[in-house]
């Protein structure tokens, strides 16, 4: 789960990071009269979406008037923001955050990681903050400074020290700089993070160490006993159907194509969709029904599915181990005579009491396209509705 | 032969008497699975189907002589029942829990290095189907008959797609040795490479199958492994070369966050070291054949 900067901002701050003041917007008139508030002569207004890349898609303006501040949240507001990592449906801004300026000296990089092959929490810096962490691995690689936390012990202070003094630290902004990287850390942990990133981390000409961005992302498994961090879930951001998706318990991911897939257990469903791509179709998602495919839960998945208007067919693999392709099949059934759909449906069936399965659904009278193998049902899918390019290039035309 | 479990096995179900602990206890009793018990605090004493319950696996340990244990918790409490397995001497524990948070796994994983190797649990899962030697046992939740006894082995991270394996295989008269899981969760107790070493130790193995996907550095590991020590024919199938950069695809560990963890990179990766690759899932068995037929 992702969250806004000023959310990140608030949270580091309570763990000893020092942040530049500011102030959350939901309006240009809350914009100029949190500019007011803070005070200077100076301000930023940042777009608050759950996305990187804001300031090349013009979501971060600097200011030096408050009608400055007013126009510029003003022309942010409503405004769909596509950036290099949104996708292209972009995120759109409903809440800015207006920041006092700050005299910049130096900018670092701050963030932590889990780190799959060492399985520890990993901190990684480095003295050329500003730009994207893989633009610094690419054009800096020896500028980063890497380092593990042992999960017995935690980020000792000495780790911090040595991670200061690689970033050119020294002097009396040394306690200051460890107080942001033991606090950072400790946010981590404490609320069950999967990454929290400061870039940039900036020297102020007057001496000061600030989180001038912040981002911070948490683990989905976790919030169950992170209350506080589920209530920051903001919805406006997440992909409307992932989000319909989620809510009802299924695992969802929107994609381009144009074939719906519905499919029991991860693995097999992205298995199902690399089938339909390499038969020269598109997947238009990613869905994982779970490892029971109960009739609720396949009903659900085709209320979803059908919900993507770019779906020309629907293609259900499923395999039944423990539970019985003839229960699936009975699901499957009672789920398309509840509610019909109007493009074609093709369903593959593997595993205990096949057979019974398939004979259920060839009964049923249904216009249902059954495939053996799931080479079969990828091909009959791509073969029954348009070819993705075809379609786009046929939309192009139109318009 | 087999690996890590067999009709011998003497299994515990920690979480026995809940409605999931009894269905696949049931299950794995009636496929041959030695169960010898199960563990429910505060229920010790009572007996479940048909084995006697104790209140901590130390004392279930210490009645039954149990190596192995079935965890079957739900995630807020499955990272302690895996230590206490651990700290009870239990040889193998399989955690199928799914949704498990990061930070309790890397506690146990912390937690599992306080013994000495000899002594050291191993741990399957979490958030996978389990282990089988068909044929014999199992201490998981997938469906027994779809695994003929035979001599490959499976390692795979998700339960249903290493079914789909399995019953190619069967329909091609293939049978298998052990077939693992090892879980779709980004700190899991087994990797790859840890099991494709057990394998190629095991006589009765003569071929490994690995059902790897998108995401993490496990499957590039297993790749410098098979390099360096597999003597047998690798069969490799990685799913998710549809999967866009930065989801997560179900699984909490598929997800392309990194350089090395998109399915081109890992296929090309474990090409390189002469694995036979199934290029589709609908070829897995196919590939199978494919590498016997040559290694024969």
């Amino acid at each position: 789960m992702d969250i806004h900067e000023y959310q990140a901002k608030e949270i580091l701050q309570g763990f000893g990071v020092k942040v530049p003041p500011g102030g959350l917007a939901y309006s240009p008139e809350q914009a100029t009269y949190r500019a007011h508030e803070i005070g200077g002569d100076k301000w930023v207004v940042k777009a608050q979406v759950h996305t990187g890349g804001r300031g090349k898609a013009g979501g971060v303006k600097v200011c030096s008037d408050e009608h400055e501040v007013f126009d510029a949240a003003n022309a942010m507001f409503g405004k769909k923001l596509v950036t290099h990592q949104s996708g292209p449906a972009g995120k759109i801004v409903y809440r800015v955050y207006i920041e006092g300026g700050v005299e910049i000296e130096r900018e670092l990089y701050l963030g932590f990681v889990l780190d799959r092959s060492t399985e520890r929490i990993m901190v990684v810096a480095s003295s050329e903050g500003g730009m994207e962490i893989e633009e610094i691995a690419e054009d800096e690689p020896e500028s980063i400074v890497r380092s593990l936390i042992d999960p017995a012990v935690g980020l000792t202070e000495f780790q911090a020290r040595e991670i200061a003094f690689e970033l050119g630290i020294t002097g009396k902004q040394m306690q200051q700089a460890v107080a942001t990287i033991m606090g950072s850390y400790r946010a981590f942990r404490d609320l069950d993070a999967t990454m929290v990133e400061i870039n940039p981390l900036v020297l102020t000409t007057d001496g000061n160490i600030l989180a001038l961005d912040a981002k911070m992302g948490f683990d989905d498994n976790a919030m169950f006993r992170r209350p506080e961090i589920s209530e920051l879930r903001d919805k406006s951001q997440e992909d409307p159907r992932e989000t319909r998706a989620a809510d009802r318990g299924l695992s969802y991911v929107g994609l381009e194509g144009n074939i719906g897939c519905i499919v029991n257990g991860a693995g097999l469903a992205m298995a199902t969709m690399d089938m339909i791509k390499t038969s020269g179709g598109e997947p238009a998602n990613f869905l994982d029904i779970g490892g029971g495919a109960s009739p609720e839960r396949v009903a659900k998945a085709f209320r979803l599915v059908r919900s993507d208007e770019n779906v020309d067919a629907i293609l259900v693999n499923i395999f039944a181990g423990i539970n019985r392709c003839d229960w699936v099949a009975e699901g499957v059934v009672e789920a398309l005579t509840n509610n019909p759909v109007d493009v074609p449906v093709i369903v593959r069936l593997a595993g205990t009491n096949v057979d019974e399965g398939r004979q259920i659904i060839a009964d049923s009278g249904l216009p249902i396209l059954m495939a053996t193998t799931l080479s079969e049902a990828a091909k009959i899918s791509v073969g029954s509705c348009p070819r993705h390019e075809d379609k786009i290039n046929h939309t192009a035309e139109a318009a | 032969m087999s690996i890590l479990i067999n009709k011998d096995t003497k299994v515990l179900v920690q979480g026995l008497t809940g409605r999931i602990g009894q269905f696949h206890t049931r299950e794995m009793i009636d496929y041959g699975t030695n169960v010898v018990g199960g563990v429910v605090p505060g229920r010790g004493g009572e007996t479940c189907q048909g084995v006697p319950v104790f209140n901590t696996v130390k004392d279930a340990v210490k009645a039954t002589g149990a190596t192995a244990s079935f965890v079957v918790v739900p995630p807020p409490f499955a990272a302690d029942s895996i230590m206490e397995a651990a700290d009870a001497g239990i040889d193998l524990a399989v955690s199928i829990t799914d949704g498990i948070p990061a930070q309790d796994m890397m506690r146990v994983k912390r937690y599992m290095r306080r013994y000495r190797e000899r002594n050291r649990m191993r741990l399957l899962g979490p958030n996978c189907a389990g282990i089988i030697t068909p044929g014999e046992a199992f201490a998981g939740i997938m469906p027994g008959h779809i695994y003929l006894p035979g001599s490959v082995g499976i390692i795979g991270r998700s339960g249903t797609l290493g079914y789909e394996a399995a019953s190619q295989m069967k329909e091609l008269g293939i049978g298998i040795s052990t077939s693992v899981g090892i879980g779709g969760d980004p700190i899991n107790g087994s990797s790859f490479k840890d099991i494709l070493e057990l394998f190629e130790q095991d006589d009765d193995t003569n071929a490994v199958v690995m059902i790897g996907e998108i995401g993490g550095p496990q499957e590039a590991e297993a790749a410098a492994f098979i390099r360096d020590y597999m003597t047998k024919p690798v069969i490799a199938y990685i799913a998710g070369l549809s999967a866009p950069r930065g989801k997560t695809m179900g699984h909490a560990g598929a997800i392309i966050s990194a350089f090395g963890e998109s399915a081109p990179e890992k296929v090309e990766l474990l090409r390189d070291v002469g694995a036979t690759i199934a290029p589709t899932p609908s070829e897995i068995g196919n590939a199978v054949t494919e590498a016997l037929h040559q290694a024969a």
